[in-house]
């Protein structure tokens, strides 16, 4: 395949990439950028480790290619800190221990910020199915859900 | 370190002489009422702001200058000859920097007898060849240009059939795993005759997967003949001494680092295949070489629970005392035996209820599908399925509570080893703890209308989690006051770097966050061994508060000089002060850490521990119950579990919210276990229908119910200086059988087939309504 050109915007930065235009979105963040925070488990969109923000909804990277993203606004689990203090999401996942082996908290954390983007002071069961796309294989799920109504009252706060 | 006693024994199949050296600490332990400030504290996981903010490493996110990516080519055919591997296509594809198959590779012995790449294949998704790349993608095109000619064989994939005489052999020499496994006390048959009531059942547990998220794999990296392997791995030890054999290579040329895994359960605790596969492609590429398993590989050829078969019987006088338990388990265990997995069936019936009789027998069979490894409680899980659902059957035979049944038959001592418990009591509090924390008050019976059924289940577990020598840990004071702490253990999401730093904090009196806690790398830690059996707490914990205690006994030496007292003993540590005890009229009564260790600068206090021996003449286990509620659609065959209330002995708590994660962990996979997860094997094509998260269901955030866990939390100060044992596999044990009660609470629909998908909750209803009208006829003809 011949390679192609895109320009992304990753957590507010410009980047022109030259890229297989196989290549998936979670590739050209992994791979091209180097932005490893979101992670790869399935590859075809039944896990939800990928999540990132496109135009602020929560969205599987792994179902995106990258050249279909030209010219969105992507968001990452690398561009939450604002100078060095952890968002308010961050904060509750750590306050709940709403993980474990920490590798699907990246996409948990986007999808409640999806969640939130729209629904500022979501209810208990909003913020289940906000996060039903993202398996946690460690269990942490009931502290997910703290952490996600949890979050909406630190936003608020702040 | 201060080794006790050595001596030689001869041990293991080989009978090959060994040295047994006992280590000891000399610390106290901390006793039932000790006064502890950090310990036993909730604290947050200290590497909490790494895994919320993406900064954490894992396997996966390793990129080295130059490093090209693998993908593996595996068997389409459950069993063939390898005839021919042509790789020209793919060697002449852009991009593509090796590739290995049984035409070059070396002659490296893996799983038993087999080659790394053998010209044999027993399962589908058994590795062919290999490439590495520039990318993935290119990878992936490699493989697509890959040759193969294969001579298919016949082949079995039920463990059952594979024992029957004359089914394809997939090894020479039969299909049965060495001797048949038998424990037996007293004489069953005499405990049967004594028996007033006698249940009988035939039991099946599925082939589950551990989909652990991040899958295995490894970044290979050489700098002259010394190999680097950043791996997802429960063992860098274990990983470091299985590769340098493999390859010929000496252990301290061989570094393994693991920072962050995504998930391991058991089935990361080996080396497998793969990671000396990207060993040799870096090594004949000159460049780093990371391979990490697609999803259906790792469902494929990373190991899983084996299936079981198991024939119970229990046999018990009208007043509830067992008189016999009996046990015949067939296992499958895949192509080939690996090593790791201890999938101990019989344990739950050996030790779980008093009974003088007993027999467990255990056979296990080889089969054509991916090899079996340790799987988050194994074993015992799947025999906690059949025991505790017989128990269940017992009691209503009885017409006595299920709870009462099993307090009637307590077991306080370990009648396998014949020696009592450290801690007797733990299992009569659980049950105190789950049932009134549940408002547990004998089945509900209620009237069977309407097409949602509420009922009402328990089971109980015992499990070891005592942890073992060796380990080892050091502490290092620095100039400035804080502490290093450096084991060579990992942290596998458990919070072991948690539980480590508050075992360290409240050993040398410095706040949690001066304290660095060190692991995952075999080049700067002391051996620790693989992280599995929930051993890892116990296990390294003594040896950190050993190493903590060696360290304070130095610094307080150096701040009775300044402090000008005679005996360090009287003086003590809290906050990073060092203090008098009880203070003094006149003068200095305390100096903080930093400047005792400021003035010893660049001198530095080195403190080393290890971990002692397990007591000789007791046993040191763990033990739990669970109670769930649940709904049944009788329309639809559709499960749900309403609520879980869970209480587990890990002796010591020393951190209840990384306790509480590991149970509401166990509980969740455990609703998996019952419910819906099962690897569909097509015993036609042999192979497996469902090597994704798409068609192999687990529990998502909607199916795991409001749990408490109230802790049996009792120090275990005869089991080691912490009195803490494992919580990490004993959580899921019970939460299958407890739900499978639970239905047949709500239904009277008894069902031992492992999971309880909704059909075949549907099927069984179906069966008892027709039974049941059969019987109604019958009764009308009367």
């Amino acid at each position: 395949m011949h390679d192609t050109t895109v320009t992304l915007e990753v957590n507010g930065v410009e980047h022109s990439l030259t890229l297989d235009p196989r290549r998936t979105l979670l590739d050209a963040l992994r791979h091209n950028l180097r932005l490893t925070g979101t992670k790869k488990v399935c590859e075809m969109g039944d896990c939800g480790a990928c999540t990132v923000l496109v135009d602020g909804r929560a969205m599987y990277a792994c179902l995106l290619l990258a050249v279909d993203c030209d010219g969105r606004e992507i968001k990452t689990i690398e561009g939450l800190v604002r100078d060095g203090e952890l968002d308010p999401v961050q904060q509750a996942f750590i306050e709940a221990d709403a993980l474990q082996c920490g590798f699907c908290t990246p996409g948990q954390i986007m999808s409640i910020h999806g969640l939130l983007n729209e629904n500022p002071r979501p209810s208990e069961d909003e913020v289940v199915r906000a996060v039903s796309g993202n398996l946690c294989r460690c269990g942490a799920y009931r502290n997910i859900v703290k952490a996600g109504q949890r979050a909406s009252e630190l936003s608020s706060a702040s | 370190m201060p080794i006790e006693h050595i001596e030689t024994l001869r041990e293991g199949e080989d009978q090959k002489e060994k040295l047994k050296v006992v280590e000891r600490s000399g610390v106290e332990p901390w006793g039932r009422d000790a006064s502890l400030s950090v310990v036993g504290e909730p604290h947050t996981r200290v590497e909490g702001p790494e895994k919320v903010t993406g900064r954490a490493r894992y396997a996966y996110d390793i990129r080295l200058p130059g490093q090209l990516y693998a993908r593996v080519l595996r068997s389409p055919h459950p069993h063939a000859r390898v005839r021919r591997v042509d790789s020209s296509a793919a060697e002449a594809l852009e991009g593509v920097h090796a590739v290995l198959s049984m035409e070059n590779a070396p002659d490296i012995r893996w799983y038993e007898n087999s080659k790394l790449f053998d010209s044999t294949v027993r399962f589908v998704g058994e590795e062919v060849a290999a490439v590495a790349a520039e990318n993935e993608e290119v990878a992936l095109d490699a493989l697509r240009l890959i040759e193969v000619e294969y001579e298919p064989l016949p082949f079995v994939t039920d463990m059952l059939a594979a024992l029957e005489p004359h089914a394809p052999a997939v090894h020479e020499g039969g299909n049965r795993v060495g001797e048949p496994k038998l424990y037996e006390r007293g004489d069953v048959a005499t405990g049967l005759e004594e028996a007033d009531v006698i249940v009988e059942g035939t039991f099946y547990t599925q082939t589950a997967l551990h989909n652990c998220l991040e899958p295995h794999g490894c970044t290979a990296s050489w700098d002259g003949d010394s190999l680097t392997l950043y791996e997802s791995t429960q063992g860098v030890f274990e990983v470091r001494e299985q590769v340098a054999e493999k390859l010929g290579l000496r252990e301290d040329r061989v570094r393994v680092v693991k920072r962050y895994m995504g998930g391991g359960f058991g089935s990361k605790q080996i080396a497998w295949k793969q990671t000396v596969i990207a060993a040799l492609l870096s090594q004949l590429t000159g460049q780093p070489v990371q391979l990490m398993l697609d999803r259906e590989a790792e469902n494929l050829a990373a190991g899983n629970r084996n299936p079981t078969h198991q024939r119970v019987r229990l046999g018990a006088r009208s007043d509830g005392t067992l008189t016999a338990i009996e046990l015949e388990a067939t296992l499958g265990v895949g192509a080939y035996m690996v090593g790791g997995e201890a999938s101990n069936v019989g344990g739950p019936y050996q030790r779980l209820y008093r009974c003088p009789n007993v027999r467990t027998r255990k056979t296990a069979a080889y089969i054509n599908a991916g090899p079996s490894v340790a799987f988050r409680a194994p074993g015992y899980v799947e025999g906690a399925w059949a025991l505790e659902q017989a128990m269940d059957e017992l009691a209503r035979r009885l017409d006595v509570d299920p709870v009462e049944l099993r307090r009637k038959n307590y077991a306080d001592w370990d009648q396998k080893k014949d020696r009592p418990y450290t801690s007797p009591e733990s299992l009569r509090i659980a049950y105190d703890k789950v049932t009134e924390a549940f408002g547990w008050d004998g089945y509900r019976r209620l009237p069977a209308d309407g097409a949602k059924r509420r009922g009402i289940g328990f089971a109980a577990h015992e499990w070891g989690g005592a942890g073992h020598a060796p380990g080892y840990a050091w502490v290092k004071l620095n100039s400035d006051g804080t502490a290093d702490v450096v084991t060579g253990t990992q942290d596998i999401g458990t919070g072991t770097r948690t539980g480590l730093t508050q075992v360290a904090a409240e050993t040398l009196g410095l706040p949690m966050a001066q304290i660095t806690l060190h692991l995952g790398d075999t080049a700067q830690g002391p051996y620790s061994p693989v992280s599995a059996g929930s051993a890892t707490q116990a296990t390294l914990g003594p040896a950190v508060r050993a190493a903590a205690a060696d360290a304070r006994e130095q610094l307080l030496q150096a701040a009775a000089l300044l402090l000008e007292v005679e005996d360090p003993e009287t003086l003590d540590i809290r906050d990073g002060i060092i203090f008098i005890v009880g203070g003094r009229e006149y003068g200095r009564s305390e100096v903080e850490v930093r400047e005792v260790m400021g003035r010893m600068a660049p001198h530095m206090i080195l403190g080393q521990g290890m971990r002692g021996p397990n007591p000789e003449d007791k046993s040191v286990r763990t033990f739990g119950a669970q109670c769930v509620e649940v709904e049944v659609d009788v329309e639809t065959g559709e499960v749900t579990v309403l609520r879980v209330a869970a209480s587990h002995d890990c002796g010591r708590v020393i951190n209840p919210t990384m306790v509480n994660s590991q149970v509401l962990g166990g509980v969740t996979q455990g609703i998996g276990f019952a419910l819906m997860e099962e690897r569909i094997l097509d015993d036609r094509l042999g192979f497996v229908l469902n090597p994704n998260l798409e068609h192999y269901k687990v529990p998502t955030v909607a199916d795991v119910p409001p749990t408490t866990h109230n802790a049996v939390d009792r120090p275990d100060p005869e089991a080691n200086p912490t009195g803490a044992k494992g919580i990490g596999e004993p959580p899921i044990i019970p939460t299958a059988p407890a739900i499978a009660n639970a239905i047949y609470d709500a239904t009277g629909v008894r069902i031992r087939e492992a999971p309880l998908t909704q059909w075949r909750v549907l099927r069984a209803l179906l069966e008892k309504g027709k039974s049941d009208t059969n019987n109604s006829m019958e009764r009308e003809r009367r």
